[in-house]
Parts: C-alpha cells; sequence; structure tokens
C-alpha cells in the first residue's frame, strides 16, 4: 500500500475539523492527488467508476420511487402507473431506475470481464476480486426482487419461476420456499417482504462497496501489462488525471443510458409486465431480464439426473442439479485465484489464454441466447454445450493453461515498457 | 495452436446451427405501418388523436375501459377546458352518499377516470360471452410491437379459411393468438362519422384509434422526447470538453513527465 499522506488544509476551521476527522486526507489518499496509480490504466478501467456511479443513481431514483410506490398487490401497479403518469417527472425517475438496473449489471459484467482478461483476481488482489462478486451476487438479489415489485405478469412468474427453485434443495427446500413467499403462494406477504429487502440490500451493496474499495487502496490497482509497479515513475496522481478521465466515461455512459431512458424506455423490459399480475394466466414465455439469461440457461439446460446406472436409483434429480449449476457457474468464480496459478496476470502476454477469454465471452453470449428462447429444437442442445465449455473452461483450460502455456517476455516497467530480452 | 483452432471450429458451428432453429408456428406478424410517434424526433398526430378519441369514445368504450385515462388528460391532445368539462358531463358517476346515507350519482368532471362500461369483471364477461375485455390503457405497450398489432387485430377479420374451425361465440382474426377471437370486428368503413372530412374508412378509424390508444400508454412522449434531446445533446456536447481537456491534461503524462522523484 502507498503510504498514507495526511492532509494540511490551509484555512484553519478545516484544519480543526481535519485533525479530529481526517475525511480531506481520505479522499486525498482514495481517489485524489495523493493517489499514486499507475500510468497506464486504459478504458477498460472507466467501468468501476461507473458502476458506483449507477448504484448511487438507483438509490436517489429508488428512494424517490418509494415516495409514491405502494407495496400491497392491489394497488402496486396501479401506484407506479400513477407515479408515472401523474407526478411530475415521475415517468423520467421510473424509466431511469428501470433502466439504471440494465445499466448497472452493463458496467459490472465489463468490468468483471475487464478482471478475467487481465487476472485482477490474482495475487495479491484475491479479496478485492471476491468483494466484488459478493457485490454481483447481492445485485442480483437485488435487481430480481426489484422485478416483482411493479407487480406485473412477468413480475408474478418470475418470482414464481425463481423462487419454485429452492424447493429443488432435499429436506428443507419446502421450508425455504414457504419462508420467501411468507405463505404458500407468491402472494401480497412475498411482495412485501421482497420490497423490504429491496429497500435494504443495495446499503448492504453500499457498505460491501467500502470495503471493496478500501481492498483496492490497500492492494493498489492493477493495470493492463499485470506487472507491479516499480517505480515513482510509473505512477501518476489519481486526481487530477483518473478523475477526468472517469468523468469524461460518465459523459460518454450517461448519454448513452439517457438515449434509453428517453427515446427507448422500454427496449429492455417485457411487454407482459404491462399487464396486472394474474395468478389464473400463465404468460406464453416466462423469460428473466437479460441480465439473468446466462445463468437461466445454464439451470434449463441440465435435464437429466444422476442415478447409479443400471438402476432405477436418482442420486441429483435434474431440477437440484440444474440448480446447483446455475450457483456453481458464479460461485466458482470464488476459487480463480486458486483455479489459475499462472503468475503472470494480464492476458497480453499469454497467446492462448487471450484467446480463450474470447471464446467465454461469445460462450457467454450464447448463453445468453439459449436463455431467452423456447427450450426446442437445437436450442436445449445449445444450452447444454455452452453449459459445458463454460465450466470446462474455468475448470479444466484455466488450470491447464496455468501450468502449460508458455508466456510471453514481460516488459521492464510500466513507465519503461520495453520488452525485456527473453530470458 | 491446433487446440484453440478446434475449439474455435466447434463455437462457431454451434453458433451457426443456432440460427436456423425452427421458428415456433403461431398468428400472422402484424402488419407494419408507420406511426409519426416513432424515432427520436417523433410526436402525436394531434388531429388524428382527437378523432381515436371520438373513435374509441363511440365504439370501444362500450365494452373496454381505460382506467389510467382521465377526462383532463385531454388538455394534452389540444382540447379546451370547457369542451372537457363537456365530455365528461356526458358521463354519470357514483357521486358517494346523500345526507340520509343513500348511494347518488352526479355528472362526470374533468379529474374523473373514464367510467368503466361494466360495474365489474363478471359483468363484463356476462356481456361478452364469458370472455373479458381488457382495460386498454396500457394495451399498446403490453403487445409486442404494440401499435401494429392492435392495428392489425382491427383490420384481422374476415372469412374462415377452409379448414379452421371457430368456437361459438369467437370470430376468425388471423393476427390473434389461435386465431379465434372473442371480440367481434368492431370497426368497419363508415361507422363513425368524422366532423373534419377524414375519410371513415375501416383503416383510418382503426389508424386513429391506434393513435389515441398510444397516446393514452404513453401521454408524456412528447415532452420526454424534446427533453431527450436536450439531456443527450447536453451529455454529447459535455463528453466533447471533457475529452478535449483530458487530452491537454494528460499531454505531460504521455511526454514521459516523471511526478514521484522519490524511487
Ligand atoms: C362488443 C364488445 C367490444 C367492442 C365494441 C370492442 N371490443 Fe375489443 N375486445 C372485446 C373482447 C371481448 C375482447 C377479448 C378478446 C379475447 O380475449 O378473445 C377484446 C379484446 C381487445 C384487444 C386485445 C387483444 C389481445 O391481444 O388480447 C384489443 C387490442 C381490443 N379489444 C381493441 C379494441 C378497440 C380498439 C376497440 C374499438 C375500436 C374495441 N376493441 C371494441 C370486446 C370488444
Ligand atoms: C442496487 C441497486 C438497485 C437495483 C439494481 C434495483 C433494481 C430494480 C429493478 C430491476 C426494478 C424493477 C423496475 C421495473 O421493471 O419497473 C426496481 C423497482 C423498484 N425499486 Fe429498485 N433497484 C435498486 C435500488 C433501489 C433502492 C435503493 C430503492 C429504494 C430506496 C429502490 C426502490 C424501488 C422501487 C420502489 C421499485 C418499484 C418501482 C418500479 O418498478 O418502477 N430500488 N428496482
Amino acid at each position: 500500500m502507498a503510504e498514507w499522506k495526511a492532509a494540511k488544509p490551509q484555512n484553519k476551521a478545516l484544519a480543526w475539523f481535519e485533525e479530529r476527522l481526517p475525511i480531506i486526507s481520505l479522499v486525498n489518499n482514495v481517489v485524489g492527488k495523493d493517489t499514486p496509480t499507475p500510468r497506464n490504466l486504459n478504458y477498460w478501467w472507466n467501468f468501476g467508476s461507473l458502476a458506483g456511479l449507477m448504484l448511487v443513481l438507483q438509490i436517489v431514483t429508488g428512494i424517490v420511487l418509494v415516495m409514491h410506490y405502494t407495496p400491497n398487490t392491489a394497488m402496486a401497479f396501479d401506484s407506479i402507473e400513477h407515479f408515472v403518469r401523474d407526478v411530475n417527472y415521475g415517468y423520467i425517475i421510473r424509466t431511469m431506475h428501470a433502466n439504471g438496473a440494465s445499466f448497472f449489471f452493463i458496467a459490472v459484467y465489463i468490468h468483471i470481464f475487464r478482471g478475467l482478461y487481465y487476472g485482477s483476481y490474482k495475487a495479491p488482489r484475491e479479496v478485492l476480486w471476491m468483494l466484488g462478486l459478493v457485490i454481483l451476487l447481492l445485485m442480483m438479489a437485488t435487481a430480481f426482487m426489484g422485478y416483482v415489485l411493479p407487480w406485473g405478469q412477468m413480475s408474478f412468474w418470475g418470482a414464481t419461476v425463481i423462487t419454485s427453485l429452492f424447493s429443488a434443495i432435499p429436506v428443507v427446500g419446502k421450508s425455504i420456499v414457504t419462508l420467501l413467499w411468507g405463505g404458500f403462494s407468491v402472494d401480497n406477504p412475498t411482495l412485501n417482504r421482497f420490497f423490504s429487502l429491496h429497500y435494504l440490500l443495495p446499503f448492504v451493496i453500499t457498505g460491501v462497496v467500502i470495503l471493496h474499495i478500501w481492498a483496492k487502496k490497500v492492494s493498489d490497482s492493477g493495470n493492463p501489462l499485470g506487472i507491479d509497479v516499480k517505480s515513482g515513475a510509473d505512477q501518476i496522481p489519481f486526481h487530477p488525471y483518473y478523475t477526468v478521465k472517469d468523468g469524461f466515461g460518465v459523459a460518454v455512459f450517461l448519454a448513452i443510458f439517457m438515449t434509453f431512458v428517453f427515446f427507448m424506455p422500454d427496449a429492455f423490459g417485457a411487454a407482459d409486465n404491462f399487464i396486472p399480475a394474474n395468478p389464473m394466466s400463465t404468460p406464453d414465455s416466462i423469460v428473466p431480464e437479460w441480465y439473468f439469461l446466462p445463468f437461466y440457461a445454464i439451470l434449463r439446460s441440465i435435464t437429466f439426473n444422476i442415478g447409479i446406472p443400471f438402476t432405477d436409483i436418482v442420486l441429483i434429480p435434474a431440477k437440484l442439479l440444474g440448480v446447483i449449476a446455475m450457483f456453481a457457474s458464479i460461485l466458482l468464480l470464488f476459487f480463480l485465484p486458486w483455479l489459475d496459478s499462472c503468475k503472470v496476470r494480464s492476458a497480453k502476454f499469454r497467446p492462448v489464454y487471450s484467446k480463450m477469454f474470447w471464446f467465454l465471452v461469445v460462450d457467454v453470449f450464447v448463453l445468453g441466447y439459449v436463455g431467452s428462447q423456447h427450450p426446442e429444437g437445437i436450442v436445449p442442445m445449445l444450452g447444454l454445450i455452452g453449459t459445458a465449455y463454460y465450466f470446462f473452461h474455468f475448470l479444466v483450460l484455466m488450470p491447464y493453461l496455468a501450468r502449460k502455456e508458455k508466456t510471453l517476455p514481460l516488459p521492464e516497467s510500466i513507465a519503461n515498457p520495453v520488452i525485456k530480452a527473453a530470458e | 495452436m491446433k487446440f484453440v483452432k478446434t475449439i474455435a471450429i466447434a463455437l462457431t458451428a454451434v453458433v451457426g446451427m443456432s440460427g436456423t432453429a425452427l421458428a415456433a408456428e403461431g398468428p400472422e406478424h402484424p402488419m407494419q405501418m408507420e406511426w409519426s410517434f416513432e424515432g427520436p424526433f417523433g410526436q402525436f398526430d394531434l388531429p388524428s388523436v382527437q378523432r381515436g378519441w371520438q373513435v374509441f369514445r363511440e365504439v370501444c368504450a362500450n365494452c373496454h375501459s381505460l382506467k389510467y385515462f382521465h377526462f383532463r388528460n385531454l388538455s394534452a391532445i389540444g382540447y379546451e377546458p370547457d369542451m372537457i368539462k363537456a365530455f365528461a358531463a356526458e358521463y354519470t358517476v357514483p357521486g358517494g352518499v346523500d345526507d340520509s346515507g343513500d348511494p347518488v350519482t352526479r355528472p362526470g368532471r374533468p379529474a374523473d377516470a373514464i367510467p368503466a362500461p361494466f360495474a365489474n369483471e363478471q359483468a363484463a364477461r356476462a356481456a361478452n360471452g364469458g370472455a373479458l375485455p381488457p382495460d386498454l390503457s396500457l394495451i399498446v405497450k403490453a403487445r409486442e410491437d404494440g401499435p401494429n398489432y392492435v392495428y392489425s387485430i382491427l383490420n384481422g377479420y374476415g372469412e374462415t379459411p377452409a379448414g379452421v374451425s371457430i368456437p361459438d361465440g369467437k370470430h376468425f382474426n388471423k393476427y390473434f393468438k389461435g386465431d379465434a377471437i372473442s371480440m367481434p370486428q368492431p370497426l368497419s368503413d363508415g361507422m363513425v362519422d368524422y366532423q373534419d372530412g377524414t375519410p371513415n374508412t375501416q383503416e383510418q378509424l382503426s389508424k386513429d384509434v391506434v393513435n389515441f390508444l398510444s397516446f393514452v400508454a404513453d401521454p408524456h412522449l412528447p415532452a420526454r422526447h424534446r427533453i431527450g434531446l436536450g439531456v443527450v445533446g447536453f451529455l454529447v456536447i459535455w463528453a466533447f470538453v471533457l475529452y478535449r481537456s483530458m487530452k491537454k491534461l494528460w499531454k505531460p503524462v504521455k511526454e514521459g513527465k516523471n511526478f514521484y522523484e522519490d524511487a
């Protein structure tokens, strides 16, 4: 960790305050002029600040929504229509919140793939990486429960399908589902507990984000070359250089975001969610929000039981296996620092891994497509192959390449990125 | 590496095949019409929306409610306050109770929602052969490709083709799921008399009512498009200014300036 520099404000009052609570020092040392940062960060490093921006935006718009929202199955849908139609600028706040969730996931997914490409999960940043995954899991829970709140058809049926998954868990499954529902079907108690948790979790996320940034401060930013900072020449002050660069990123990202908010407000939404929830009528297809599609595909791709061959004994039924695969697809990311023991961090110097990275990206898109389709024709096969490849990438390829791949020579330093002569 | 190539070929094959997945058998795709409110500069065609309001009132309102739409909202499509009062006063709505506790009625006011044609779901179903005419406030958003879909439904009736059997009380409509809809053909040539001389063909009536329903589903669209141009325009300029100052600020960094002499 770079050494801590105490700020000494000129202003008497500020200095008095700073002595008692060094908040200026805190900012200076984390994102300020006293924060030495690698000089070679590229635009992929913008997505952390963009994710933070979206979190703030979700909280601000969410709190305004709550001022008008009624968490009751008889009134939830109407209360949002009232907000959108009759409250000044309500339609902007609501579409910002609904599309904001999508853009939050866009930022975070790019942020994660950045980490996969540049080996950001490797020592000494394992805890930083894992805290990021905790944020991802919390975001998923938050977004899932938020989507239930408007109490449209997709809200209701999505909640029914996803909560029912837990019934696959042996022994306690049924009780867990009853607990989630607060009864024996998705109903008013479900809506109420989801509302409560949807309000709570973003603040838990904020807490984990603070830990995430603290861990970043301790282990320092990585960089595209994946080599350690060797001297002061490798670094520049965070402020003003990266504050301006992040600001530029914010302007571009917001411009795209606002294009959706104002000109394509329903592009990410499902038409069915403009129909109030009706437990008596199942929609033609129940499709989750796009950011869940690859995981949904993994869940549905498992349609076979695991049992003892040549007997009828089922050890793991297909439904449970699907649920396990879906959770495993995220949980295994916690083990990446050990699955990939290659000392070279950046894929730039890993000729094979860098290609496999792009195959993984393609694979995730294929899974996303599979998740959006009716499971018929070629789709289930595609899902199974995509799922198999996903696990193959992390559980076989990564450990294998970590041992066998011939990496390229690393540059001497960030400031002097001339390649060292091959040893 | 051979290994990489093999995986590449396998993945490409798999992705390629997915394109040929069979499209599910279903109703016909909606006709594609042009709508004035589409696109970033799109705005409502107000005379058409007003005619559509007439079509809705005279035809659709006999069966369909419009519960999120209030008479006062008509000011956004160019009606004067006294005209809106007159529209509302044509209806009689429940007015609470009188001093002896008996329910009373009163003439509608601009603040009222459009009154529903039936007292409750059961009454609506009973009058429509068991089918429920859905509320139309959000119908354009609640269907895929909404404006084109509603337009197509209104124009999708015709002779039942040979080999298709339509249950009693239903009607053939090639754009509806299952080809059999419980709504009898609502519009036909000359059904509504327009004051402004616009030809009252079935297509024109349909187009006008779809324009009206699109307005009802998204009444803030005009303001949204106007504000959006300002917001996105501002952000693009802001991004440009920040880009220029960033390039200027970073020049010394790019030239190798050293900030930390210590190490
Ligand atoms: C005689 C009563 C009646 C009239 C008049 C009527 N409808 Fe309907 N409408 C129905 C019924 C009943 C349904 C339900 C059909 C079903 O589910 O099979 C329906 C359904 C619809 C649907 C939904 C189709 C779907 O995808 O579920 C639309 C859109 C619609 N009507 C538009 C209109 C419009 C626009 C008008 C006025 C021009 C109109 N209706 C006039 C009875 C009526
Ligand atoms: C991590 C941050 C958050 C995410 C990812 C998120 C996500 C979502 C999503 C996906 C919806 C459904 C939107 C729709 O389809 O209309 C939603 C709705 C809602 N959220 Fe959030 N949210 C977040 C934070 C918050 C916070 C902090 C609050 C309150 C303090 C809040 C309050 C609401 C309310 C009241 C709704 C219902 C209104 C609506 O559906 O438009 N949200 N949220």
